[in-house]
């Protein structure tokens, strides 16, 4: 369990979820997973098809019971309430819009079921599809509406209820590219309109890291880092992390004594960061922070973070290019600036590769643990 | 390729004169049976002239009324549990996970596949067994018009459950959870979001169960008893005294209740266009 500073300053999480385990059967979807999500932060949840994010999102809207653990919405224990219970609001990856309903009685449903009267429901729900720029529409039933519009209302018929948490499942998974850009901005603005926690999944890397003040990388029902969008970039807390954020080269190694790595090859480099003597390791090299130049033109300083390749590939990108250079038997992606083509390698140019210490990251191979930034 | 057009144009003509036959074989005796029951002569195999008059003439034949009116009650009863019934059937077998599940999927459709007289020898054994049983603790039972009920609410809970499970099939399950979601309670995000969306199932289905429980005549004779006689089952011991104008007379009624039924349920079965449209998209 993380306890930090940062977030006593900010108050009460919106979300707390603690130890939560949760089992079909025999598998195990969530696997023992600690979070906490402050009040008024974009949380994404981010990982491959089947990695729990799914699970957990539907355990805090109370869709899903935990097998294990503990939930907390403000404090206030719910693992076991119903949905209709809990103060969150879910939209649906499908929008779920009711057919049979018209875009009124769809958004004005949640205040109905509360007990606020006809009238007063419908007029929170006209003001409510005014902001989601649907004025007008709302006797349209859902079908007479396209999927963007259809994902405002699916908006729309959560906000109205005014939740503490507003919950929302890949919302933009069937949009097309453009409207998906459109309502990324969208969400924010709602976001900072309405000053509570949005709490999204998603399995686009690239939505994840534009949107969100935080994101949870989750693989194999397990919480594998928490982390602004940089600090997993940047500082990724094991090789599945480092992975799938963003491009990377990662080059199996094992720790050497102090600060140095050794590869596969035998060559020692300089790590950024300690691990212990023996462990099994990768080093994650981000193609755009690689240097790339004759061998003997290595800086005098870089001599302990460079390795000796022949170039494989080059590809001409525009504003880059992306060479595969061979160092022994494995292939690194450097993305380099564009130059002109008599400066350029061709296959077959015997080149050195350098990067700056800070900009390479020492992973653990694999090691399943959870780090959250505000930890340290 | 112009000799493989020829070819296929030989057969497209094959294939629709092949269907005008089978169109004329289905509908050559209806169209026979409706012709001969508006026959005013005596003789069913001969023609004459136009007539209506066995129409009311059957209507004063107290044997057919009181068929009729067995009939419509055993209808009624059995169509309205069978509803309900199957109806809870197919939301229990769509929605919920539970021990026997896969079990009782398989079972539930038996009825509609294993043959009538089969059916009908099973549940006049059931009867005769059940009757012994209570026999020996009290009633005395026998045959009647309640076993013909029970027998076809038997059958019909399979026809309703297929269909409306057909309808729920089609439906989002994220509709009734966002329901929940929107603090509505179980019930109420049962009745206001699946049972309206699948009322047209549920409809469709009763009908189907009104047209099969109305044209039944194999199980019903098994297992009615004095009293019990049903206006299918009528119709077939009347027949081996010969066919009369007035057989043909209630045969045409009947076909036209059950095609008005089918033909409805068959509507309602449709697929829903506007509902449609909006389920998922996504990957």
């Amino acid at each position: 369990m993380t306890e930090s500073s940062n977030m006593t300053e900010r108050g009460e999480p919106s979300v707390e979820i603690l130890g939560v385990t949760k089992r079909f059967d025999e598998v195990v979807a969530v696997d023992n997973v600690d979070l906490a999500i402050e009040d008024g932060e974009f949380f994404a949840m981010l990982g491959p098809s089947g990695c729990g994010k799914t699970t957990t999102l539907r355990m805090i809207a109370g869709l899903e019971f935990p097998t294990e653990g503990r939930l907390k919405i403000f404090g206030d224990e719910v693992g076991n309430l119903p949905p209709n219970q809990r103060p969150v609001n879910t939209v649906f990856q499908s929008y779920a819009l009711f057919p049979h309903m018209n875009v009124q009685d769809n958004v004005s449903f949640g205040l109905r079921m509360n007990g606020v009267d006809k009238k007063e429901a419908a007029r929170s729900a006209d003001e409510l599809i005014e902001l989601v720029q649907l004025g007008g529409l709302g006797n349209r039933k859902p079908s007479q509406l396209s999927g963007g519009q259809q994902q405002r209302v699916a908006l729309a018929r959560a906000l109205v209820n005014k939740p503490k948490v507003l919950l929302l499942d890949e919302p933009l998974g069937a949009l097309d590219l453009k409207l998906r850009q459109e309502m990324q901005t969208e969400l924010k603005t709602l976001q900072q309109e309405f000053g509570v926690s949005f709490v999204f999944v998603t399995h686009d890397q690239e939505e994840a890291l534009t949107m969100s003040d935080r994101i949870a990388v989750m693989n194999e029902g397990r919480l594998l880092q928490v982390g602004s969008a940089e600090e997993l970039y940047e500082r990724p807390a094991n090789r599945f992390v480092a992975d799938f954020i963003g491009e990377t080269n990662l080059l199996d190694a094992t720790v050497a004594d102090g600060d140095m790595i050794i590869l596969a090859n035998g060559t020692r480099l300089k790590a950024p960061n300690p691990h212990a003597t023996g462990t099994k390791v990768a080093m994650s090299l981000r193609p755009e922070s690689i240097e790339i130049g004759r061998p003997e033109s290595i800086p005098s300083d870089y001599q302990a973070t460079s390795l000796r390749g022949v170039i494989a590939t080059s590809s001409y990108l525009g504003h880059s290019i992306l060479y595969g250079v061979k160092v022994d038997s494995t292939n690194l992606n450097v993305r380099s600036g564009a130059v002109a083509a008599h400066q350029r390698f061709v296959p077959g140019d015997e080149v050195a590769v350098w990067w700056d210490r800070t900009s390479d990251w020492v992973v653990p191979d694999d090691e399943p643990v959870a780090v959250t930034s505000e930890a340290s | 390729m112009s000799i493989g057009m020829q070819t296929s144009k030989g057969v497209g003509r094959l294939l629709k004169i092949n269907a005008w036959l089978v169109f004329a074989f289905f509908y050559i005796p209806m169209i026979v049976l409706v012709v001969f029951s508006f026959n005013a002569s005596q003789r069913v195999n001969i023609w004459g002239g136009l007539s209506a008059r066995w129409y009311p003439e059957m209507l004063r034949n107290d044997e057919i009324l009181s068929a009729l009116e067995n009939s419509l009650v055993v209808a009624a009863i059995s169509t309205l549990a069978s509803t309900i019934l199957g109806t809870a059937l197919a939301i229990a077998l769509d929605r919920y996970r539970f021990r026997g599940r896969g079990t009782l999927e398989g079972v539930a459709y038996l009825p509609i596949i294993i043959p009538d007289v089969t059916m009908a020898v099973m549940l006049l054994a059931f009867f005769a067994q059940a009757f012994r049983f209570l026999g020996n603790i009290g009633p005395q039972l026998q045959l009647g018009l309640y076993t013909v009920v029970i027998s076809h609410i038997a059958f019909n809970i399979s026809i309703v459950a297929v269909v409306v499970r057909a309808r729920l099939g089609q439906l989002d399950p994220a509709l009734e959870q966002a329901a929940q979601d929107l603090y509505a309670s179980r019930w109420k995000a049962f009745r206001l979001i699946t049972l309206p969306l699948i009322l047209p199932g549920i409809l469709a289905g009763a009908l189907l169960a009104l047209a099969l429980s109305l044209d039944d005549v194999v199980i019903s004779a098994f297992v009615t008893g004095p009293g019990g006689t049903t206006l299918p089952v009528y119709v077939f011991s009347a027949i081996r005294r010969g066919v009369t104008p007035e057989l043909n007379a209630i045969s045409t009624l009947m076909l036209a209740a059950s095609t008005v039924l089918v033909l409805s349920s068959l509507f309602l079965q449709r697929a829903p266009k506007q509902e449609r449209t909006t389920t998922k998209e996504d990957s």
